[in-house]
């Protein structure tokens, strides 16, 4: 079973980039640091961290989440199949006269209508996150496993613009990393 | 300026704030797990056995009769679905008011309202009488016309506000501990475990830019979480306020079901957040004092709501003149099922006001006992809105009792049984108390914090 799992994990494991990362132990450092390797002119480097920190989108220059608008243009998918559904099924492909009532009973369908759009727009923003952030990923390398725990993290890949491995473990240092290391991420 | 207390007690970080949560997940637990497993498998048993029983031989073995015709089932899943409801409050409500006190609890109430939901759901598949017909209730392109369901029934909004709320919940449980679950993994060992819990956090990383979407999803999900929650049990309530019966043909109905299900929910919760103190003692932590106290006041405010409710419908069935409605309402308190009437009046308004004493707030020992006393009240007041209401309707030659048989009882006993299974697994299993999300609120409340 053991020997297994190994094996089956190896068999499909998301491949990394190859770049330098250095670690901090404290998030007020990491933030500022983020922020120095940012005016130093990379680009594509990440910071990681056991939990979100407040500031490390600016730090990094990521900009603000675009899920919002999937959220909103699936909701209102969802809105319109419901409509659409109700009166196709209710009003159109088999229409029964139940008790007298319309059979475009608009009223007594919003509940179905409001159900369908908050679980389109659900499913549809976790479905987006999922895929935005490339999960699922197979025991993808993992520079420290402490980053999920209690460490925290900046990693600049080697395709990064103006990458220079030892320039790049210099500032890492000078910014007062506790460790720093040539790694795939 | 007030000084907030701390959130976090001891003298944790990050490290000690991972160690001590997944504790129970790496080590064997205390022996009182396994004697709390059993009973609740005992239970899960009897339940199995009661609705197994029922779906088999048929509805004749429980007390649902002429003119009662929902009993148990109903009147469970009610009681059970309105448990879920503080989990999705905690979860989702709380978090966009900012409630930094609900991270530590969040967790748990959300697994709550999972199993919760997922207890009520196999009530009424068994009141259909034909549970193995359960998929007609779902509008699927069949051959029978294609013969359509009835949208315009409230029983088929539920079956929409049922599964939607339970997908929702499942899905905003789940993405909320996936990074716990990359932290389970990344200190997993054996090879099998880092294999389950890799799967299970979908190869999590932690990157600031998926925290960036990550935060805004989960915002999302907490925004949609808030109307989807407030109608479940709106559209539960309608299931009795659409039909023309008195005492169920009532405006009031949805936000007193609503406040009735945050309620009894916040008396579950309390009830969990009890036993898991007493199981595992490091959370207590976690679970400080002062989130039981915020609970408690939570309890006596909505117990004054649904009192509120209880009155005004006596009220207006007075003050609306028709003489059903005002028979409806003197049946119900001074009728054959008085007795069930004034214990939802006494649990329900009557004992959680001795939460006006701070002391009894923060008491262990009352707080379980009056959150016992809530769950019962709870389950009195659905038992009282179903069968005092059909019981004796406008004819009195259509008057009748409906009496418990020992399947009824089965099945309600018997379904804490399968609650109580699956919260046991899943403390065992899952992050009780979630990692990424207690850590950020350190501070709050030490030396040299701030707001983060």
């Amino acid at each position: 079973m053991a020997n297994f799992a190994e094996s089956l994990m190896s068999a499909c494991r998301a491949k990394g980039k190859p770049g330098v990362a250095g670690i901090w132990l404290d998030e007020h450092q990491l933030v500022k640091a983020a922020a120095k390797v940012k005016e130093a002119g990379f680009k594509k480097f990440d910071a990681i961290s056991p939990f979100p920190i407040h500031g490390i989108d600016e730090a990094c220059g990521i900009p603000r989440s675009y899920i919002p608008w999937i959220t909103f243009i699936f909701g209102l998918t969802g809105c319109l199949f419901g409509v659409w559904f109700t009166w196709w099924t209710s009003a159109e492909n088999w229409a029964l006269n139940i008790g007298g009532k319309p059979m475009w009973s608009l009223a007594a369908f919003i509940p179905v209508i409001f159900e369908c759009t908050i679980l389109f727009a659900a499913l549809s923003s976790v479905g987006a996150m999922i895929l935005i952030n490339g999960l699922p990923k197979v025991d993808p390398p993992v520079i420290d496993p402490d980053l999920t725990c209690s460490k925290f993290a900046l990693f600049v890949p080697e395709d990064d613009h103006g990458y220079d491995a030892d320039r790049v473990t210099k500032l890492f240092r000078d910014l007062g990393a506790v460790e720093v290391k040539r790694t795939e991420f | 300026m007030i000084k907030r207390n701390q959130l976090v007690l001891g003298n944790k970080n990050y490290k000690t704030i991972t160690e001590d949560i997944v504790h129970l997940l790496e080590k064997f637990p205390p022996k009182n797990y396994y004697i709390g497993l059993a009973v609740a498998v005992v239970l899960l048993m009897v339940y199995v056995v009661a609705q197994g029983a029922t779906a088999v031989f048929g509805m004749g073995l429980q007390g649902v009769n002429h003119p009662v015709g929902w009993g148990t089932d109903i009147i469970t899943f009610v009681f059970w679905i309105g448990i879920g409801h503080a989990g999705t409050l905690i979860s989702a409500i709380l978090f966009l008011f900012r409630q930094k006190w609900r991270t530590s609890i969040a967790r748990t109430a959300e697994a709550m309202t999972v199993f919760a939901v997922m207890v009520a759901g196999t009530f009424p598949i068994i009141h259909t009488g034909r549970p193995w017909l359960g998929y007609w209730l779902l509008p699927y392109p069949n051959q029978r016309g294609p013969l359509w369901v009835n949208f315009r029934s409230p029983l088929l909004w539920d079956v929409f506000a049922v599964s939607t709320y339970a997908t929702v919940s499942l899905v905003f449980w789940y993405i909320g501990m996936v990074p716990d679950l990359a932290t389970i993994r990344d200190r997993a060992k054996h090879p099998v475990r880092k294999l389950v819990y890799g799967m299970l956090s979908l190869g999590w990383r932690g990157t600031a830019r998926s925290w960036s979407h990550y935060e805004i999803v989960y915002m999302l999900l907490a925004g949609l979480s808030t109307p989807l929650v407030l109608s479940v049990h709106s559209i539960v309530s309608f299931d009795f306020a659409v039909a023309g019966l008195p005492g169920w043909h009532a405006t009031i109905f949805p936000p007193y079901f609503v406040a009735g299900a945050v309620f009894s929910g916040f008396g579950m919760v309390v009830t969990l957040m009890v036993l898991l103190r007493k199981l595992v003692p490091v959370f207590k932590d976690y679970i400080t004092l002062d989130h039981m106290e915020a609970m408690n006041k939570i309890i006596m405010c909505t117990g004054l709501m649904v009192g509120y409710a209880y009155s005004m419908e006596f009220f207006i069935a007075w003050y609306g003149g028709s003489p059903y409605e005002g028979f409806i309402f003197l049946n119900r308190a001074f009728g054959p099922y008085g007795w069930a009437y004034w214990i939802m009046v006494v649990c329900n308004t009557v004992i959680p006001q001795i939460f006006w004493w701070k002391h009894a707030r923060r008491s262990i020992p009352i707080m379980f006992v009056v959150s016992i006393f809530v769950n019962i009240g709870m389950w009195f007041e659905r038992f009282v809105i179903v069968v005092t209401s059909l019981h004796r309707d406008f004819l009195p030659a259509n008057w009748g009792m409906w009496k418990m048989t020992i399947f009824d009882a089965g099945a309600i006993i018997g379904s804490f049984g399968m609650f109580f299974t699956l919260f046991l697994l899943y403390i065992r299993t899952l992050p009780p108390i979630a990692i990424a999300e207690v850590k950020p609120v350190l501070p709050v409340g030490r030396d040299g914090g701030h707001h983060g």
